[in-house]
């Protein structure tokens, strides 16, 4: 079966490159607004003087919901699964797996990048913090 | 312009399996009976604004369905904003008629997920369906679990909405979906995606939807039998995908609301019946907090006890909603605030002199209100 991965593109790879390399990337801008997913235009200034910027890895849990069936052939085997927004210490979201039980989710739960790779590509998934 | 426009007729198909049939034919049918309603001719029609139908994209659908109409308009489109729209059609022939640019307008919504594709409502969200990032209900299901771990309700808030719009339905001849359900149903259905049990989802269905507008010195000049005057109206976008939207359990539908309510120059308090957009049971919850019928996070308190219900303080939906009457989502809100104003519902609320309708669409990005009066 295919696995559903990310349609790479000039705009988008930074980040899957990041990834690559162990590290979570987000985009940064002159006007100090950070965020995900890629754009070519600053959505709060709507400048282009920005650059990529690795992140510190630390996040936390904004919401989360757990698939008990499967919409993809790729995730028949694997309900139930959660998939959860995560904010980054730096302040972009994202949408994630975390990789812990279900019923220990929380909002404002601490978790680390855990890349993880999928048909040998980087994805960005998470994992709860040590406390 | 409050009062200055009615909703003159209203019509539509029955609802649930229409196999074979495509959304322009379901259209056509739910206008010749909203124009019956109103006894008002084909030929008075110069402005059609159709939603587009959800679950198959075409292009230039306005003018492939003002040609099966066989009307050339004045003015009219297509109208992209989900289940929003709907109203949006409604507020955008009232503002075009009020400006000269048009006199009778016809507003519509068909589609046809249930016979045809519902392949939308289980698609990819992007290059996020890498990590399992499927399908219209799990946006839904993020709202629930934020807005359940924010003001922790218990679950039979959201059942309360489902066992009310349920039991409307099963009342309703014309309901897709006739079985009420208890609270004990409700708590024991399976999930769909987890917080989402089955009984917070609305049905996916085929059908059409209908309403003529005009101003009121028309119907008075045509003789329409029984006009229901638009006394507000309002709109609000939180257009952020719900990955970024700094807040899950609150949305726009605040403006939206404030905007309706100041055009009408009525409150809440002032609503005897209400139609609320229940693509899923968070939504009537926080519609509820959003339109300011209870704080943020009082819901649960506001939906307890049969408060929804037929007989309650704030009947909600009561020919059965999303969730029972059509899943084809939101024009049928309107109708049935239509008929509640009239007197002629089912279901109705004695002394129903300003009735409520809300619609939002995609994710809770789009939020327009209609505020009817008698």
């Amino acid at each position: 079966m295919d696995y559903p991965l990310p349609q790479v593109t000039p705009l988008t790879e930074p980040f899957w490159g990041a990834l690559r390399r162990g590290r979570i990337a987000f985009q940064a801008c002159a006007c100090g607004h950070r965020w995900l997913p890629a754009r070519e235009a600053c959505p709060r200034c709507l400048g282009t003087d920005h650059r990529w910027e690795d992140g510190s890895g630390r996040a936390q849990v904004v919401s989360w919901v757990v698939y008990h069936t499967a919409h993809h052939d790729a995730f028949k085997d694997r309900v139930p699964y959660n998939v959860a927004i995560v904010e980054l210490a730096e302040g972009p979201r994202l949408i994630t797996n975390v990789r812990a039980p279900h019923d220990t989710l929380r909002v404002g739960m601490p978790v680390v990048l855990a890349v993880e790779e999928e048909a040998g590509f980087a994805l960005a998934r998470f994992a709860p913090a040590a406390a | 312009m409050r009062g200055k426009a009615v909703i003159a007729g209203i019509g539509h198909t029955a609802f649930g399996k229409q196999p074979g049939r495509d959304t322009v034919a379901l259209n056509v049918e739910a206008c010749r009976r909203a124009l019956e309603d109103a006894r008002v001719p084909k030929d008075a029609v110069d402005a059609v604004f159709v939603k587009t139908p959800t679950s198959q994209r075409e292009l230039m659908y306005g003018q492939k369905l003002a040609e099966a109409l066989g009307v050339q308009p004045r003015m009219g489109c297509a109208l992209d904003q989900g289940g929003a729209a709907n109203i949006t059609g409604i507020m955008l022939a009232v503002m075009a008629i009020e400006a000269g640019q048009c006199e009778v307008a016809l507003c519509c919504y068909a589609d046809n997920p249930r016979s045809g594709s519902r392949q939308v409502y289980a698609r990819p969200r992007g290059d996020d369906a890498a990590y399992g990032w499927f399908s219209t209900a799990a946006g839904y299901a993020m709202i629930h679990q934020a807005y359940a771990q924010r003001y922790k309700p218990p679950p039979e808030a959201f059942g309360a909405v489902a066992v009310a719009c349920r039991a409307n339905g099963a009342a309703n001849p014309h309901a897709q979906l006739r079985k009420p359900i208890t609270m004990d149903d409700y708590l024991a259905a399976p999930w769909v995606v987890e917080p989402l049990r089955r009984d917070d989802c609305c049905l996916v269905s085929d059908g059409a939807a209908a309403v003529v507008v005009m101003s009121a010195k028309r119907a008075r000049e045509l003789g329409v039998p029984a006009p229901v005057p638009i006394l507000g109206f309002g709109q609000g976008q939180s257009s952020w995908e719900i990955t970024l939207r700094p807040d899950l359990t609150t949305t726009e539908a605040k403006r939206a609301a404030a905007t309706a309510f100041a055009m009408a120059g009525v409150g809440p308090k002032d609503v005897k019946v209400a139609q609320i957009y229940d693509c899923f049971t968070v939504t009537v919850l926080m519609t509820l907090e959003d339109y300011g019928f209870c704080p943020p996070g009082g819901a649960a308190d506001f939906v307890r006890d049969g408060r929804i219900a037929i007989g309650g303080d704030l009947p909600v939906n009561t020919s059965g909603g999303l969730l029972s009457e059509t899943g084809m989502p939101g024009l049928q809100l309107v109708l049935e605030g239509v008929r509640q104003i009239r007197g002629t519902a089912v279901s109705q609320v004695k002394g129903a002199d300003v009735a409520l309708v809300t619609n939002q669409g995609g994710t809770m990005h789009t939020h327009a209100t209609l505020i009817l009066g008698g």
